[in-house]
């Protein structure tokens, strides 16, 4: 009796972890993606649900996570926090999926993190580009794909500080982006030449720019270099005018983000030549696997990609590892598992840092030309920078971060 | 010297844009009295529609200006359409109701050409024989900008011929002044309201379809032009044309010098230009003090008439409320308290609309005062969480005050715009303040304190600030105060014959809707955690406006009812689509085309 007993202990549970087991395979894990799907954001944001969703069937095709395939529920924040904020809670309380992803603009990041760091569940943010996200507003729940605005911002400043400019100007958007690229730029230029003079800012209104007396103003500063973090719509504006007054032929411009297929492509023709940009050369890459990336994605939508699109693939690349490395989709073992994780991505390994959560995605620098063929702006003589080159070290970061 | 003509000349190109849309706008305004949100939209679909024609149309370079003049009249015969079709059928509801049906159109279209055109920016062809510069000065300047700036001045005076010289440019004169007169003289204005949407439209397309060699097309064109072209057509006086000229000449020369001077302040200029102007010329340059918003008479109808409900029924449903945590789970309790914060908004700005008859196109300055001041007061001053909160709504009715002590001065449209003018002027400090407010990376961590953790708990706490807040409108708007303002609100004149401090009346509301306003705020920032400039801008005060019509302007619950139903539509949709807006879009259109005046105003009318 007591035997018998002993012997259908394990039995029992050998059964109820088979049958727990077969119950989960069915039943897929869910994740929710948060974004600017609508307005402002959705130049940027489409392409990269497209992405996403291709490797979401890639996974599900290869036997999904622990056995059991993945699912995505996308939510449009409509480029608000307080709404970014009212889809997190209802994705994790209402719909359990296992953790968030997603976030196109800094404050819509730096919201979702915040009630993530309350809610205590995970967030993986994909493309906002604030420092705080990862560092003065750092937590363990929130970790961060794309390089920051200082990472880019230095790679930049590292080459134009071997250059001959001296007199240098800015133009971007009146927001925390525009003037920390600016800042981190500026600083990291001051150093590697002390000789450097600023002559100029210039920060019109996000999405509201009016390009041609911001021109001439500039023209009138006379600098030797300009640097623009301006994007989307304010950018190609300004392009325009800037054209048509010989901007591009009296100075040195530096762009950061400017050499993403986002920003060069709708200019077509119109691209100025001779930039020195952060982008993503998709056509001209050739880290292993990462042609057939393209071609997949080409055949997929028939379209070409833009950095959007790889973003939101490698985004559910490092869901999907993270959570096979935790064993579990228990907000607890997601955390530990982000710390050090490591991705294979068509651009090559990366890791989210244990100390910041920050991952060492890197970023290519080059000069931008016209491609005839095409009928758009390309970046040549480009080189990736990875993120470990210009991240502070992971005992730097910890310091920047808050103590928990 | 040479940059300072250069930038003059980039100034009037600037300005010829904003006066060929607002020109259009302040034509509809004066005639109809329609505050045309979908004005914008007219804009940006003209623009996109010249991108294609451009590439469609055969003919070489010809084919961009035939496009240019073919989108331009396609978005005229659209706009005669809107009039006729949709228009129409609202203007015997209260004043404003046709406001809410712009604000659909303007969703329903912003989808619409994001589903046409997709969502990428585009940058369209640059116009064949003016794609080059000429050299002016030692500089060089864009020879299509040259002839935009001719090409304004040739608008103005075709208007001017039509006005002057021409039977239906009389009647349109006449209408803008005293349209109840023309209207007696026998005058067909269905058909001259119906001519001016069209002129107004094609001279909103004209502007769109003349910047695509300028600017990109974006699906955002329309909400970023439309609140400007406002300011321009009240700076320059609603109803004007020639004061949209002067104003727009002024708002683009100023803004060009304004990128040498103060680089950080072109977020707000414009803004500043107008609250200056208002203060000292109440009606705009060249505005008449006739046009008004809310003509006495047509009113408001919080009054006698208006049901109450009994005591039994206003018990039932609060015990109702307090169950509610019992039954939903947290996401919904954090819904209902997102209404609750949403519902005091729009009930203290009912107070000033209905009671008032103050219409306020910037009530999120005290939303969102009260936001701020609830996060400032709990990290700042390290005040505890439950002092922040009851403080947070001291902080919007101070600025409310101050504000309001200079809005009073004014009434109908130009009160209106004066408010926005605060409110943008709110937005920018809060964006550009960074050391207090963060910028534009807002303030976060504002949770409620921890024995008020569990979405319940901090939905008893809502509930009963949104009932203290609701009891004092109601007894604002029931005492012999209320009274007083609603006799205000019908006849300003007599009134004043009576006794009554019109300003004084009229300032204290504004100090009550501005704390009810900032309460809501409060228990907004506490919801959410977190607080940004976005809850001062213009689209959060278009929310409680939207909301208040939607629910009913004549009716004390309306605000509850808009409030309550706008969320859970806006929740319900954005789960199942991108496309939310086309869908809001078009469930505001039926709603206002089968309810006139409002959810509330269709239940008061089925009662016999």
């Amino acid at each position: 009796m007591r035997a018998s007993r002993l012997l259908s202990l394990p039995a029992a549970a050998l059964l109820l972890t088979l049958g727990a087991g077969i119950a989960t395979a069915q039943a897929p894990i869910k994740l929710g993606d948060i974004n600017t799907y609508s307005g402002i954001g959705a130049p940027f944001t489409g392409p990269y649900r497209q992405g996403v969703e291709m490797a979401v069937e890639e996974i599900n095709a290869r036997g999904g996570v622990l056995g059991r395939k993945i699912e995505v529920l996308f939510r449009d924040d409509k480029a608000q926090p307080a709404e970014a904020v009212k889809h997190a809670q209802e994705l994790v309380e209402s719909d359990k999926v296992a953790m968030i992803t997603g976030s196109f603009l800094s404050n819509v990041g730096l919201a979702v993190s915040d009630w993530a760091k309350q809610n205590k569940s995970m967030f993986l943010a994909s493309e906002s580009l604030t420092e705080a996200l990862t560092w003065s507003k750092g937590h363990d729940y929130a970790v961060r794909l794309r390089p920051n605005t200082y990472e880019q911002g230095r790679m930049l400043a590292d080459k134009a500080g071997k250059m001959k400019y001296v007199k240098w100007a800015t133009i971007g958007p009146n927001y925390e982006y525009g003037k920390r690229a600016w800042e981190t730029f500026r600083d990291r230029l001051k150093e590697l030449k002390p000789d450097v003079q600023m002559v100029g800012e210039h920060w019109p209104t996000l999405g509201k720019i009016e390009p041609g007396p911001l021109v001439t103003a500039i023209l009138n500063e006379n600098p030797d270099a300009l640097y623009v973090s301006l994007f989307g719509s304010d950018w190609l504006a300004f392009v325009r005018e800037a054209q048509k007054r010989g901007l591009f032929q009296k100075m040195f411009v530096v762009g950061i983000l400017l050499g993403e297929p986002e920003y060069i492509d709708p200019l077509k023709l119109e691209a100025p030549e001779g930039m020195l940009v952060t982008g993503y050369p998709w056509y001209d890459v050739k880290t292993a696997g990462h042609q057939e990336w393209v071609a997949r994605y080409i055949k997929r939508g028939d379209k070409t990609p833009v950095l959007g699109s790889i973003i939101g693939y490698i985004t559910y690349l490092s869901v999907a590892e993270a959570i096979k490395k935790a064993g579990s989709t228990e907000t607890p073992k997601l955390v530990a598992a982000f710390k050090g994780l490591k991705v294979e991505t068509p651009m090559g390994p990366i890791m989210f840092r244990a100390a910041d959560g920050q991952s060492t995605m890197g970023a290519w620098v080059g000069t931008t030309k016209l491609d005839p063929q095409r009928g758009v702006g390309v970046m040549v003589n480009h080189e990736y920078v990875p993120g470990e080159k210009v991240l502070p070290t992971e005992d730097e970061a910890k310091k920047l971060r808050p103590a928990n | 010297m040479s940059l300072l003509f250069v930038q003059l000349l980039s100034g009037l190109a600037n300005a010829m844009f904003l006066f060929l849309i607002a020109s259009g706008l302040s034509l509809i305004f004066g005639v109809t009295r329609i505050v045309n949100f979908a004005h914008g939209s007219f804009y940006m679909l003209a623009a996109y529609l010249t991108y294609s024609l451009a590439a469609a149309l055969p003919g070489g370079p010809v084919a961009f200006y035939a496009a240019v003049l073919l989108a331009a009249v396609l978005v005229a015969a659209l706009g005669g359409l809107v009039e006729v079709l949709l228009l129409r059928r609202v203007y015997k509801a209260p004043e404003l109701y046709q406001l809410l049906l712009t604000f659909a159109l303007v969703l329903v279209t912003a989808d619409a050409v994001r589903y046409l055109w997709g969502a990428d920016n585009k940058t369209g062809p640059n116009a064949p024989g003016l794609a080059g510069s000429v050299m002016i000065m030692g500089q060089l300047f864009p020879s299509y900008d040259l002839a935009v700036i001719a090409f304004g001045p040739l608008v103005a005076l075709g208007l001017w011929l039509l006005f002057h010289r021409t039977r239906w440019g009389v009647l349109i004169r006449a209408a803008t002044q005293d349209r109840e007169m023309v209207a007696a003289l026998g005058v067909d204005q269905s058909r001259l309201f119906t001519s001016v949407f069209v002129l107004g439209s094609f001279l909103a397309g004209l502007g769109g379809a003349l910047q695509v060699p300028r600017l990109a097309l974006t699906t955002v064109m329309d909400t970023s032009i439309i609140v400007e072209a406002f300011v321009v057509v009240v700076i320059g006086g609603m109803g004007s044309v020639w004061g949209a000229l002067l104003s727009s000449l002024l708002i683009g020369v100023l803004n060009a010098y304004g990128v040498l001077l103060l680089p950080r302040i072109a977020i707000v200029l414009i803004f500043v230009v107008m609250a200056v102007v208002l203060v000292v010329r109440p009606w705009g340059l060249l505005g008449r003090p006739e046009i008004q918003l809310r003509p006495p008479g047509s009113g408001g109808v919080v009054g006698a008439r208006a049901r109450r409900l009994g005591p039994i029924w206003l018990g039932a449903g609060v015990i109702a409320l307090a169950g509610l945590p019992l039954v939903l789970p947290n996401f919904w309790i954090s819904i209902a308290v997102e209404i609750f914060a949403f519902a005091l908004f729009a009930a203290s700005l009912h107070l000033l609309m209905s009671v008032g008859g103050m219409v306020s196109f910037g009530h999120a300055a005290y939303f969102g005062l009260g936001a701020y001041g609830a996060a400032v007061l709990l990290q700042l001053a390290g005040l505890p969480m439950p002092a922040a909160f009851v403080l947070a709504p001291v902080v919007a009715a101070v600025a409310a005050a101050v504000f309001g002590y200079f809005c009073v001065r004014l009434s109908s449209i130009y009160f209106a715009m004066l408010t926005l003018a605060f409110a943008q002027i709110v937005y920018a400090v809060v964006h550009q303040w960074d050391d207090v407010t963060g910028g534009d990376n807002g303030m976060l961590s504002v949770w409620p304190a921890r024995w008020l953790g569990t979405p319940s708990r901090y939905y008893y706490w809502a509930l009963a600030a949104t009932l203290l807040g609701l009891l004092l409108l109601r007894l604002v708007t029931a005492s012999p105060f209320g009274l007083t303002l609603r006799a205000v609100r019908d006849h300003a004149r007599r009134a004043e014959a009576v006794g009554v401090n019109i300003r004084a009346l009229q300032w204290t509301a504004f100090v009550v809707a501005g704390f009810v306003a900032g309460l809501g705020g409060a228990i907004y920032a506490f919801l959410k955690g977190s607080v940004f400039p976005v809850y001062t801008e213009s689209p959060m005060s278009v929310q409680p406006l939207v909301m208040v019509l939607l629910g009913g302007v004549g009716s004390p619950a309306g605000p509850l009812i808009g409030a309550t139903v706008y969320k859970l539509l806006d929740t319900v949709i954005t789960r199942y689509t991108d496309y939310w807006q086309i869908v809001l879009g078009a469930i505001l259109l039926v709603l206002v085309l089968a309810f006139p005046r409002g959810v509330a105003g269709m239940l008061d009318g089925r009662r016999p």
